[in-house]
């Protein structure tokens, strides 16, 4: 799923503290999860946000609400009314639902409440890690059914570097470094003997650096 | 082996002496002239000299630069390349910008994490690690070819090089991972400096049970130690690194004006032991900051005069 955080309070407030009807708009499905920019969370950061503009004497209406998903046009439709209005929406979506909400309200800003900031997995309560960047070739058969793209610093494909200590990356005594847990996965496997195939320079035209990628399922189109 | 490339260092291993190499970082300035002090203090005491590229993320004068300084004073550079900040172009273009000088050397590093030095909000690249690196520099020069499969007029003659860090994790793929180095193409292997001489010695072992050895000169890492202090530091803080207690026992036991001269003394000592170790075909001395100190550790440790060929 795609994981978030909130923007700090202060920055927040500085956006939206000079209009005058602020929706603040939930998105119940990825970020709700990393309880980010759900419904709830939506709710609360509204409430917040109403207290500060008492305690600053700002006159400003501020509403909250939200949707399932804000990236798909059919999860709109019990909202459109609501979404006549305020002159800006504070999106709680992840960048993804900001942007959709921006193109399909072209006239309204619509500002984003979080940080988006990585493809991950809920590791335990409230400990979310990458495991995905989405470079478009997966290789996670060949390296134990772990990414050295999003989980080694360095995308190394013929890792461990030499800055690999104790099972941690050079970068951070709290992160496991990706090549030894690799390492440690193919032995659990029994295919250590293919450590030593030289893995090819990647193709990255299916990665960011290609461009902006579009997927067309003209079996799906309607 | 017999040589492939016009570069004096390869000549020197190939003929069957122990090779001795330093290095020199740039400096962090436009001014060119510590580079040629450097090199100048050292030149007849080494074989050829590396040049550091932009070491611990910290932004410095290109290591390219730096090299065709050296190359211009007659010297042999071997011209440091991380593949942290250049794509697949720029290391291409810096490679044939390094043989357009005649400059026949490359050690390929993937290099630190720019979190480490003065650009941490930077990005890293990456497009190729080291291993892709030295396939690559071995391609151009072999085969005479861009990755991109044109050929290229007057293909580089690198003598090609890489890092190895018998210190790091996991220990039991350090091996392993030199094999890959060298089947990659990797013709030289500078290692991370050496404390801890039993487990080089064991990584050596490994190295030669699996029929390395006879594939690749390696030069054994070295860096004197200025001070307990440099020596806890190292121990304690740089990625990587294997400092026994003793060592640092040994530095915090010497009175404080001594330290340098005891940290010269532990370096000429481990020359001498790393020589009877099969497979050591010369040294890579790192005096970092400190280059003044080569001369004396190449004499004392009977590396010098050094071969002409």
């Amino acid at each position: 799923m795609i994981v978030a955080e909130q923007k700090p309070f202060e920055e927040i407030w500085g956006m939206i503290k000079d209009y005058k009807k602020v929706l603040v708009f939930g998105c119940n499905t990825c970020v709700a999860v990393c309880h980010a920019g759900g419904n709830k969370e939506a709710e609360s950061l509204g409430s917040l946000l109403r207290m500060q503009a008492k305690q600053e004497n700002v006159d400003i209406e501020i509403k909250d609400s939200g949707i399932e998903r804000q990236c798909e046009h059919e999860f709109f439709d019990s909202a459109l009314k609501l979404l006549e209005w305020p002159d800006l929406v504070l999106s709680l979506g992840c960048g993804v639902g900001v942007q959709f909400m921006a193109a399909k309200f072209s006239d309204k800003p619509i500002f984003p409440g979080l940080n988006t900031t990585f493809m991950g997995a809920v590791e335990s309560a409230g400990v979310f890690t990458e495991k995905c960047q989405g470079c478009g070739k997966c290789v996670l058969a060949e390296t134990g059914g772990i990414c050295p793209i999003s989980r080694c610093a360095k995308r190394i494909m013929n890792g461990p570097c030499g800055g690999s200590t104790k099972g941690k990356c050079e970068i951070s005594k709290d992160l496991d470094c990706a090549w030894q847990l690799i390492i440690d996965r193919m032995a659990t496997l029994g295919t250590l003997d293919k450590y030593e195939e030289i893995t090819p320079i990647k193709d990255w035209s299916t990665e960011r650096s290609g461009g902006p990628r579009t997927i067309v399922r003209e079996d799906l189109q309607v | 082996m017999s040589a492939k490339t016009p570069s004096k260092l390869e000549k020197i291993l190939s003929a069957g002496h122990l090779a001795v190499t330093s290095e020199c970082g740039p400096p962090r300035g436009s001014d060119p002239s510590a580079i040629v002090e450097k090199g100048e203090l050292i030149k007849d005491y080494v074989d050829a000299i590396n040049i550091t590229d932009n070491q611990t993320s910290m932004t410095r004068m290109c290591s390219l630069a730096a090299c065709i300084k050296l190359k211009q004073i007659g010297l042999e550079p071997v011209l440091q390349m991380v593949t942290r900040d250049r794509n697949r172009i720029a290391i291409q273009s810096d490679i044939l910008g390094a043989a357009s000088f005649d400059i026949h050397n490359m050690l390929c590093l993937s290099g630190d994490h720019q979190s480490f030095g003065d650009c941490a909000q930077g990005q890293n690249v990456h497009d190729i690690d080291s291993m892709q690196l030295i396939q690559t520099a071995r391609y151009m020069r072999d085969e005479g070819k861009f990755l991109g499969g044109d050929d290229i007029k007057r293909p580089p003659k690198m003598f090609v090089g890489a890092a190895a860090n018998p210190f790091a994790d996991p220990f039991d793929i350090r091996v392993p991972r030199l094999a890959k180095k060298i089947a990659a193409g990797a013709e030289f292997i500078q290692t991370q400096c050496i404390y801890n001489l039993d487990k080089f010695k064991e990584w050596m072992k490994r190295a030669g049970d699996k029929g390395l050895l006879d594939k690749v000169y390696i030069l054994a890492g070295l860096t004197p130690m200025k001070s307990a202090g440099m020596a806890k530091y190292m121990k304690n803080r740089v990625p990587g690194m294997d400092v026994p207690d003793e060592l640092v026992k040994r530095l915090s036991d010497t009175p404080k004006e001594k330290q340098g001269d005891e940290g010269i003394k532990i370096c000429i000592e481990s020359i001498e032991q790393l020589k009877e170790v099969e497979g050591v075909k010369g040294f890579h001395i790192m005096a970092i900051e400190w280059e003044e100190k080569v001369p004396g550790i190449v004499k004392a440790a009977g590396l010098y005069p050094r071969p002409e060929v």
